[in-house]
């Protein structure tokens, strides 16, 4: 492939391309719909015999998501995907990961639940993905993607931002964005760090060398006594405020002159996009905000902008998770609703613009 | 010959191994974990691999293993410890890889990780302390507590009708393709000790060689547990444990 084709691709392959461009040294996965085709295409490009990178298929999501605790632990830029009820299995390593300080990139292409629910896609891991999911007082970095373009750019800068402040990353994506074909340019290859530069970018990682010039690395999120804990609680806690401060990632469209903004993020902002495009043609003032980052969450800017609109719609396919975020943010201060479907339906931009003529009554 | 003129490098008959701390074990006195630390430690040093060894450590009674050998660890979620050491020596293939599991963590809640780790045949070492008996949350029922032996959460004893059987993971292990070497030792005896050393070298060896996984088995006493002095409790797994759990090699 020369670099900066345009090429033609589903989201899930694409995220197996940028993981070998990116400089990934392992991904390890558990076939689920519908995102088997990550593990696929890795098993078809072979990376082991081009970058070195490993790829294993894991017996289960639970062994997946440790082999990414180990990986990440001895330095390595590692990840894994699977899609709703696997990830709901992943949830105990997320948390010893965020409590261990381990960084490592999960991509979650979902689908409706509850249960084994079904392979159709949905948005309802909105409250698993930023509060955490396991147990503990801890959050993982959520990026949400809206095209195939940005699950190919996403894997770099989830694997970047894991690194940079030691906590694993999640892409939330779900089966529209993983499962369409789309144009897409694949980002620029770039070498798998050296053990050299891992252990410049690592020093607390347990590689195993360079004992004899440093103390031994251990990973583990363990520790008896309350006091030591609680300090290790607040040192999180103070790089949580970090991430909320620098990391927030958004977009708008027409929100400048809106009366009215549709907040919608991932499947539903391409969605709502459409409606929005509809009702522009028709000389409504709508506008779109779309989270990048579902956390950190946007709060500040939603804040400013319900200061200025007379009301807010969110979609989101589920039956209301992130409205909460949104109501939260906004203070209340104008008319908020929600529109979503559930248990795998994909609502229509139709059905948007009713919910937005119900909202403006 | 005074007692100066003994101690003297050259009379060394032995000492603690290097990568042995000072950190005072938590462990219970006459518990066989401090005895396989120990060996561990020896055959890390005596191989040369201070410098490129990672340990996993479980959750159980060892799970602080960490604080006590001086090298680099991880800390695994229950049962997961071959799924940790899976990708460690995946994406630091001239390491030294090893998990130091219990009865619980290794032939319960991770059955399926061991498993699978050593039928994928990683080339790790899985050190597993079978003491038939939960140590570290107070004694309960583990997959290996023998039929009739009483326990917390058995406390009429292990009654196979109510709780099933014992599970013997050696056994299971010796019969997949990928292992290289599986074999149950003990500590409750010098000949044992050094016994169950040779074993752990030749582990060791053979994950460094790529032959495959290794699982090495030590039969163990829990005293505490138990509710049994230290001495008891060794008369005690010689006349019942060595029954069930054969000692020896079983492949490789």
């Amino acid at each position: 492939m020369e670099e900066r084709e345009v090429l033609l691709m589903k989201g899930n392959e694409a995220i197996a391309h940028a993981a070998i461009r990116c400089g990934c040294d392992g991904y390890f996965g558990y076939p689920i719909t519908p995102q088997s085709e990550v593990l696929e295409t890795l098993a078809a490009e072979k990376p082991w015999e081009t970058t070195g990178m490993v790829v294993l298929q894991a017996e289960s999501e639970t062994a997946s998501i440790n082999m990414i605790y180990g990986g990440g632990g001895c330095g390595k830029r590692v990840m894994t995907s699977s899609s709703s009820p696997g990830v709901a299995l992943m949830q105990e390593g997320l948390a010893y990961m965020a409590g261990a300080e381990v960084p490592g990139l999960i991509v979650n292409v979902q689908r409706g639940g509850p249960g084994l629910g079904t392979i159709q896609p949905s948005q309802s891991d909105y409250n698993q993905a930023t509060r955490g999911g396991g147990n503990g007082d801890y959050h993982l970095i959520v990026l949400a993607p809206n095209s195939v373009q940005e699950m190919a750019d996403f894997v770099d800068l989830a694997f970047e931002l894991s690194f940079k402040y030691r906590n694993p990353a999640m892409i939330l994506s779900d089966g529209v964005i993983g499962q369409m074909m789309e144009k897409v340019v694949l980002p620029p290859f770039k070498p798998r760090r050296t053990e050299e530069e891992i252990m410049k970018e690592c020093p607390w990682a347990a590689t195993g060398s360079g004992l004899k010039s440093r103390q031994p690395n251990v990973i583990t999120s363990l520790e008896l006594q309350s006091e030591v804990m609680e300090q290790r609680n607040l040192h999180l806690q103070r790089k949580y405020k970090e991430i909320q401060e620098k990391e927030v990632r958004y977009e708008m469209q027409h929100c400048d002159d809106a009366d009215y903004v549709i907040v919608a993020f991932g499947s539903a902002s391409r969605i709502s996009q459409k409606a929005m495009d509809m009702m522009r043609a028709r000389g409504e003032k709508v506008g779109l905000f779309r989270p990048i980052t579902l956390w950190p969450f946007p709060e500040k800017e939603i804040r400013e902008l319900a200061g200025r609109v007379k009301g807010i719609l969110v979609v989101e396919i589920n039956a209301g998770m992130m409205v909460y975020d949104v109501r939260a943010a906004a203070q209340y201060s104008v008319p908020i609703e929600q529109f979503g479907r559930l248990g795998g339906i994909v609502p229509d931009p139709d059905e948007i613009i009713e919910a937005m003529e119900k909202l403006k009554k | 010959m005074t007692r100066e003129e003994i101690i003297q490098a050259e009379n060394l008959v032995y000492k603690k191994p290097e990568l042995m701390n000072d950190v005072p074990m938590h462990y219970c006195p006459g518990c066989s974990h401090g005895v396989v630390h120990k060996l561990v430690a020896e055959v890390i040093a005596e191989m040369g691999m201070e410098e490129k060894t990672i340990g996993v450590s479980p959750v159980g009674c060892a799970v602080f293993a960490y604080r006590y050998l001086d090298i680099d660890w991880q800390e695994a979620a229950h049962g997961r410890a071959p799924a940790v050491a899976t990708a460690c020596k995946r994406l630091w293939p001239d390491r030294l890889v090893f998990t130091y599991q219990g009865d619980g963590d290794l032939a319960c809640i991770g059955t399926a990780e061991t498993i699978h780790a050593l039928n994928r045949g990683e080339n790790i070492t899985i050190i597993f302390i079978n003491n038939a008996i939960y140590g570290m949350t107070g004694g309960q029922m583990a997959p290996t507590t023998l039929v009739g032996m009483k326990t917390a959460t058995c406390p009429y004893g292990r009654d196979p009708k109510l709780h099933g059987y014992p599970l013997k993971m050696t056994e299971i292990a010796a019969q997949l393709e990928g292992t290289a070497y599986v074999t149950r030792q003990s500590v409750h005896s010098v000949a044992a000790i050094r016994k169950c050393k040779a074993a752990i070298r030749k582990a060791f060896e053979n994950s460094m060689a790529g032959k495959g996984s290794n699982l090495v088995e030590v039969v163990s006493t829990c005293n505490s547990g138990w509710k049994m002095n230290p001495v008891k409790a060794n008369e005690w797994m010689e006349e019942h444990m060595f029954d069930f759990y054969h000692v020896g090699d079983l492949k490789g």
